[in-house]
């Protein structure tokens, strides 16, 4: 069902690829996992990709504007996997998410600092109201039933391709406003900047 | 209580019962759930390791019916306790295409739910954990062969069933684009089931009526029991058994087109009359149905499988089964003319100044309507004396395509064309 597709030979540095990655998907990501780790990637080692699965897989069917994509995220190697970014053609604009509870006691997205964390041999849940896949600037409708394709990278630069059904689902109502966060950030968080530069800085 | 207490309140099961396992269940028993067990039985089954396992206390909610496979389930399954009988209708604009989604959404469901897996969006996974033999089963109305564009490939008893005398029908309880048959030994399990069928298909459909129907609750009878209705007798001896006449039920693969492996199913709804019922004493209401009611034998016979003798005279010179008893006229030399009953009570809250609303979901299948069921009906329309105290009050028929094998959606042979 889902089909595996992992980069064999890398021309990118990490830090690179994932600097593009973020460039093509038009928003920005936390480049600094892929900077920690670039020094010690080997060439013949297992992309975090090959280790890397997710159990049931889906996307809430929206007419328009953005939705979320959840599933759980399974690693059977024995170190940690890292989601970066995610990609699909169906959205102008991918992030991965979390919810978290802001000062006011309110729940509220972001943008999960450092990706997704998928333990060496354990499982990281993607679920309505916790971590997920944000899709916005949707092309069309996604209809119930249809199936999105969704690359995830991680943060070697490999990839896994998901198939995840669009079922109707009346939960996962979080609106999520971009530039009210990025006002919080600009406030609160300044390692979480719009700018791979400067974070690496 | 511990994980220790926990894996000993069911000694019997766990084999290789060393001593030191034995001592922790005896342990266990003096202060556990195993305690129950009494001290001497729990001595017994700890001992006996060859014994064969006790089925553990919730056995009836674990059980599940496979969903897989050349038939749907739901048919020639021993009929579960509960039942939902959920009639919907397409939203306009639904296609082939749109079709297509949803039966892959339902598969898929199903598919989980039969497991006693949570579905894929499941908002309340926990009420997924107790699949209770639950089986779903799925028929198209007419409709979904003009929304398919697929007129060509409808069968030709795919259409209300003709006008009956007897019957009172309202449009409350009649006809369906589709239908969704949910049975289990658990009515939590069947809402639950229900519920989330019906929202994932929201935006393709509509709820057009719901007829939620009983029989006795599992482990209350013997296995195989026939069911008794709400008037008291024995209702369904004389079933269609799958096994012994499958083309009675199953169209077949040469014949059958898209539809093989697949079977009709009627939907119809009995109201009963349980107030004129009471004025009847029993030998009354033996002669209406002409077995008796203690053991559904017929009045001729001593044990409820005996054949009914239909020329049998009594003393004073009358048949002992009346002329236009039930299963007098009901019978037909026509060995073709016979269909699967599965059908299930419902007790509904009664209207202003009723004192109740029961009667009987009466569902059968059958390869062909035209060919089975209606004969049958016609000769129940002109005489059964049981049409006093019963009246049909909603009517249904849908063709129940084949099931789905590994890999195949439910309907694929239809929609993939």
């Amino acid at each position: 069902m889902h089909t595996v597709r992992t980069r064999t030979a890398r021309t990118l540095a990490p830090l690179t690829a994932l600097a593009l990655t973020a460039a093509l998907a038009g928003c920005a990501s936390d480049a600094e996992a892929g900077a920690d780790d670039a020094g010690t990637e080997q060439p013949e080692q297992h992309m975090q990709a090959d280790a890397l699965s997710v159990t049931d897989p889906w996307v809430k069917a929206v007419d328009e504007g953005m939705t979320s994509a959840f599933g759980t995220l399974v690693n059977d190697s024995d170190t940690d996997v890292v989601v970066t970014s995610a990609q699909t053609d169906v959205a102008g604009m991918v992030e991965l998410h979390e919810v978290v509870t802001d000062d006011s006691g309110s729940m509220t997205m972001q943008e999960k600092d450092g990706g997704f964390v998928v333990p060496a041999g354990g499982e990281h849940e993607l679920a309505p109201g916790g971590d997920h896949v944000m899709l916005m600037d949707l092309t069309g409708p996604i209809e119930p039933g249809v199936d999105v394709s969704i690359t995830l990278v991680t943060e070697d630069g490999s990839e896994l391709e998901v198939t995840a059904p669009a079922r109707s689902f009346s939960g996962a109502q979080e609106e999520y406003d971009p530039e009210s966060e990025m006002d919080e950030m600009d406030h609160e968080d300044m390692d979480h900047s719009d700018h791979e530069e400067d974070s690496d800085s | 209580m511990s994980a220790d207490d926990e894996r000993d309140v069911r000694p019997a099961t766990s084999s290789g019962s060393s001593r030191r396992s034995f001592l922790r269940g005896g342990a266990a028993a003096l202060g556990g759930a195993a305690l129950a067990l009494g001290g001497r039985s729990a001595w017994d089954a700890a001992q006996a390791t060859e014994a064969p396992a006790a089925p553990p206390a919730d056995a009836d909610g674990r059980a599940t019916v496979p969903f897989r496979g050349p038939h749907q389930a739901g048919v020639d399954t021993p009929p579960q306790s509960f039942a939902a009988f959920v009639a919907l209708d397409l939203a306009d604009g639904v296609d082939r295409d749109a079709l297509i989604r949803l039966m892959g959404i339902w598969t898929d469901d199903v598919d989980r739910l039969a497991a006693g897996k949570a579905g894929l969006t499941d908002t309340e996974p926990e009420l997924a954990q107790v699949p209770a033999r639950l089986t779903v089963t799925l028929g198209y109305g007419p409709a979904v062969f003009t929304a398919a564009g697929l007129e060509d490939r409808r069968p030709s008893w795919l259409r209300p069933l003709p006008a009956f005398d007897v019957d009172r029908l309202e449009d409350r309880w009649n006809d369906g684009d589709l239908i969704l048959q949910v049975c289990a030994d658990d009515e939590v399990t069947v809402s639950h089931a229900v519920r989330l069928l019906v929202k994932e298909a929201r935006t393709f459909t509509t709820v057009r009526w719901v007829q939620r129907g009983f029989r006795r609750a599992p482990g209350t009878t013997k296995p195989g029991t026939t069911m008794r209705n709400l008037m008291g007798q024995v209702d369904g001896t004389r079933n269609v058994d799958t096994g012994v006449d499958p083309g009675l039920v199953w169209h077949t693969d040469a014949a059958g087109g898209w539809l093989a492996g697949g079977t009709s199913m009627v939907v119809r709804r009995i109201a009963m009359n349980l107030d004129t019922w009471d004025e009847l004493d029993r030998a009354g209401r033996e002669q209406a149905v002409g077995r008796r009611l203690a053991d559904g034998s017929p009045l001729t016979g001593t044990a409820e499988h005996d054949e009914p003798d239909l020329e049998a005279k009594g003393p004073n010179g009358l048949d002992v089964i009346n002329p236009i008893a039930h299963i007098r006229r009901a019978r037909t030399e026509n060995a073709a003319e016979r269909f699967l009953r599965r059908a299930y009570n419902y007790d509904d809250a009664p209207g202003p100044g009723e004192l109740s609303a029961s009667g009987l979901v009466f569902v059968t299948f059958q390869a062909d309507v035209d060919r089975q069921f209606v004969p049958v009906q016609r000769k129940l329309d002109e005489a059964d004396l049981l049409n006093i105290w019963t009246t049909p009050i909603g009517s249904a028929v849908f063709a129940v395509p084949p099931g789905a094998r590994d890999g195949e959606y439910l309907g694929q042979a239809l929609l993939e064309a």
